[in-house]
C-alpha cells in the first residue's frame, strides 16, 4: 500500500472512525483486504492509537472541569523530562501530557468532576510531586472548537432543500 | 379588471415552469428529509474568503466598481485561467458578473437573434433552454445517453447543424448528468464548427470538479479559441454560491458585446463579493489551491460510495466523472423517474431530482453528493429498503 493511501486512510479515520474499511475501500479505490491490513498493521505501531468519541461534557454535566496546568521541573539526571512526566501521566485525572517549548516545561491537561477536585488533585498529587518546581493552573471556562470539530454553535445545514 | 394574460409577454409565458419547484415544494415540508437534490457545495465558504468581504465592508468600499469588474480581480483570473487551463485571456478579455448564470445569459443575448437555433444539451441544466427562449431563440436538444457516457458525440451533434445553427451550449463537467468531456473527445466536435460562424458557449462552473486527469476547456483546442465564449465562476469551487460571483472570457468583439448588456443591466457584481473572490484567488495561489484540492478529494470519495452503493443495489449508474451528481438509470424497476422520486419521497423521505426537471427523459434520477457521508450513507439504505418496497 503506497503512502499516499495509508495517508487517506489515516484522514478517513481521523474525521469519523466509525467509517469502516469496506467502505473506505470504496472511497480511495482500494482493495478492502488491504485496508483491513494497513490498518491493523496501523494500530500495531501504534500510528492509530485510540479510537474514541469527541464529547462535549459541559452540555452534559455543568459541573464537569477541565484544566490546562503548566509545570515547570527540574530534569531527573540520565532520564531528562520522561520520568517526570511519567509519574504526572500514571494519574487517571490526567487526559493529556506535552513537553512542550517556552516558559514552562510540561503541559498538563486534567480534568475533574468539578473545580475544587482539580483544584485539589494540582495541591495535593501534582505540586508534590519531587522535581516538580511551579505549576500554573487555567479553568477551561468554554470549548469553542475540539479535536478539529466546532462544538459550539450548531452548525446547521441550512440550504434550500433542492436547488438547480 | 386586468387581463394579466394578455400583458404578460408570450415569449416568456411559454416557457414552462421549473420542474425542480415541484420536488422543493414537497421536500420542504417534511422533517428529517434527506436531501440528494442540493446543486451547491455543503462546504460553507472558507473562513479567509468571507473575512476578506467583511474587511472591504469595514473599510467604506460600498460603491460600484467599474463595469468590467475591479481590475485586480481580473488580473487574478487570466491568471488563473492560464494556470489551470491553459487558456489566455487578456483583462480585458474578461468581465466579472453576477454569477456564471449572468455569464451565460449574457452570452446568449449578445449572439442570439430571434429564429436563430442553439443547440442544448439534453439532459442539462435547467437554465438554458429557457434563457435561449427568453431571447426569441430556437433550443435544439442534443440527446445524449448514457450508452455514451452522455458525451457529445459527432453522431449525436452533426445532424442538428444547419445554417440557421448561432451556437452550441457545451457544458462539462454537467449538471445533472457529471459527464466530462476530454480533450481528445471534444476534438472531433470542435472539429464540427471548423469554417462555420458557429460559436461554443461553454459553462464550465464544476471545472475544478474533475476527477479524471485535468478539466480540458474546447476553448483550448485548435482553432476554438475565436469562437468560444467560456463562463466560468466561484460559486462550485470555492463554495460561493450565495455570493453571486462568475466571469466570462471571451474573444473582445464579443466581450464587448457583452460588456455593453451588462452596463445596461447589472452595472456591476457587488463590489464586496469581488474582494471575497480576490481574496479566493489570491491565497489560492499562494498555497496552490489547498482547499479546493481537499474539497475536491472529499467529494471524490463520496462519488465512489454513493455510485458503488446505486450499482450494489442493482441501478445500474454510469461512472461521472465530474460536478457532484451521480445519475442512476431507474429502467429497471419499471416506474418512470417521477413517480419513482415522488414515491421515494412520500416513503422513505429521500429527496432526488427526476431527470424530467432537466429535459425529457423520464429514466434517471439526479443524486448530489454534496452532503456529508453519513447522509449518503442513510440515503443509500433508504433507496434500498424503497425498491424492496415496490
Amino acid at each position: 500500500m503506497t503512502k499516499e493511501l495509508s495517508k487517506e486512510i489515516l484522514e478517513i479515520l481521523r474525521q469519523d472512525c466509525r467509517v469502516d474499511a469496506e467502505q473506505i475501500a470504496v472511497m480511495i479505490d482500494a482493495d478492502p483486504a488491504e485496508v483491513a491490513e494497513e490498518i491493523k498493521r496501523l494500530e500495531r505501531d501504534r500510528v492509530i492509537v485510540k479510537y474514541n468519541a469527541v464529547v462535549n461534557m459541559e452540555k452534559f454535566d455543568k459541573d464537569m472541569v477541565q484544566a490546562l496546568i503548566e509545570v515547570r521541573v527540574t530534569p531527573q539526571r540520565e532520564q531528562g523530562f520522561d520520568a517526570l512526566a511519567k509519574r504526572i501521566y500514571r494519574f487517571t485525572e490526567v487526559r493529556s501530557v506535552y513537553l512542550v517549548s517556552g516558559s514552562y516545561d510540561l503541559m498538563v491537561l486534567v480534568e475533574g468532576l468539578d473545580m475544587r477536585q482539580v483544584a485539589l488533585f494540582v495541591a495535593e498529587k501534582l505540586s508534590v510531586i519531587d522535581g516538580v518546581l511551579s505549576t500554573a493552573t487555567s479553568f477551561v471556562l468554554r470549548k469553542y472548537k475540539e479535536d478539529g470539530v466546532i462544538i459550539l454553535d450548531d452548525e446547521k445545514d441550512d440550504r434550500l432543500v433542492v436547488t438547480a | 379588471m386586468v387581463d394579466y394574460n394578455k400583458i404578460v409577454s408570450r415569449r416568456v409565458a411559454e416557457v414552462p415552469p421549473s420542474g425542480i419547484r415541484k420536488f422543493f415544494d414537497l421536500a420542504s415540508e417534511m422533517e428529517d428529509a434527506i436531501s440528494l437534490g442540493v446543486g451547491e457545495p455543503d462546504f460553507v465558504t472558507p473562513w479567509n474568503i468571507r473575512e476578506a468581504a467583511i474587511y472591504s465592508i469595514e473599510r467604506g468600499h460600498t460603491h460600484y466598481t467599474s463595469n468590467h469588474g475591479v481590475i485586480e480581480l481580473r488580473e487574478y483570473i487570466a491568471e488563473y485561467m492560464d494556470y489551470r487551463f491553459g487558456l489566455t485571456y487578456s483583462p480585458g478579455q474578461i468581465m466579472v458578473t453576477v454569477g456564471a448564470s449572468e455569464a451565460i445569459d449574457l452570452a446568449l443575448r449578445a449572439i442570439v437573434e430571434p429564429g436563430d437555433e442553439v443547440l442544448v444539451p439534453e439532459p442539462c441544466y435547467v437554465s438554458y433552454m429557457p434563457k435561449v427562449m427568453f431571447n426569441g431563440g430556437v433550443p435544439v436538444p442534443i440527446r445524449m445517453s448514457d450508452d455514451e457516457e452522455f458525451k457529445f458525440t459527432v453522431d449525436n451533434v452533426k445532424p442538428l447543424i444547419n445554417e440557421r445553427t448561432k451556437a452550441i451550449i457545451v457544458a462539462f463537467p454537467n449538471n445533472p448528468t457529471g459527464a466530462i468531456m476530454t480533450e481528445s473527445e471534444l476534438k472531433p466536435v470542435a472539429e464540427l464548427l471548423e469554417g462555420t460562424d458557429i460559436i461554443a458557449v461553454s459553462d464550465e462552473i464544476y471545472s475544478e470538479l474533475t476527477y479524471q486527469g485535468k478539466h480540458a476547456s474546447i476553448a483550448s483546442l485548435d482553432g476554438m479559441w475565436e469562437r468560444t465564449i467560456v463562463i466560468n465562476g466561484f460559486s462550485k469551487a470555492f463554495a460561493m454560491t450565495g455570493w453571486r460571483l462568475g466571469y466570462v472570457c471571451a474573444p473582445t468583439e464579443l466581450l464587448d458585446t457583452m460588456l455593453k448588456i451588462h452596463q445596461f443591466t447589472m452595472l456591476c457584481a457587488p463590489v464586496m463579493s469581488q474582494a471575497a473572490a480576490l481574496e479566493a484567488l489570491r491565497s489560492g495561489f499562494e498555497n496552490n489551491f489547498a482547499d479546493v484540492e481537499k474539497m475536491r478529494r472529499e467529494y471524490n470519495r463520496r462519488r465512489r460510495v454513493i455510485v458503488d452503493g446505486f450499482r450494489e443495489m442493482g441501478l445500474s449508474c454510469f461512472e461521472p466523472m465530474g460536478a457532484f451528481y451521480a445519475f442512476p438509470c431507474l429502467d429497471s424497476t419499471g416506474m418512470g423517474a417521477e413517480r419513482f422520486c415522488e414515491g421515494l419521497l412520500r416513503s422513505q423521505k429521500v429527496a432526488c431530482v427526476p431527470s424530467t426537471a432537466f429535459g425529457t427523459s423520464n429514466s434517471f434520477m439526479r443524486c448530489s453528493y454534496a452532503t456529508s457521508l453519513d447522509n449518503i450513507n442513510e440515503a443509500l439504505r433508504r433507496i434500498k429498503c424503497y425498491l424492496q418496497e415496490i
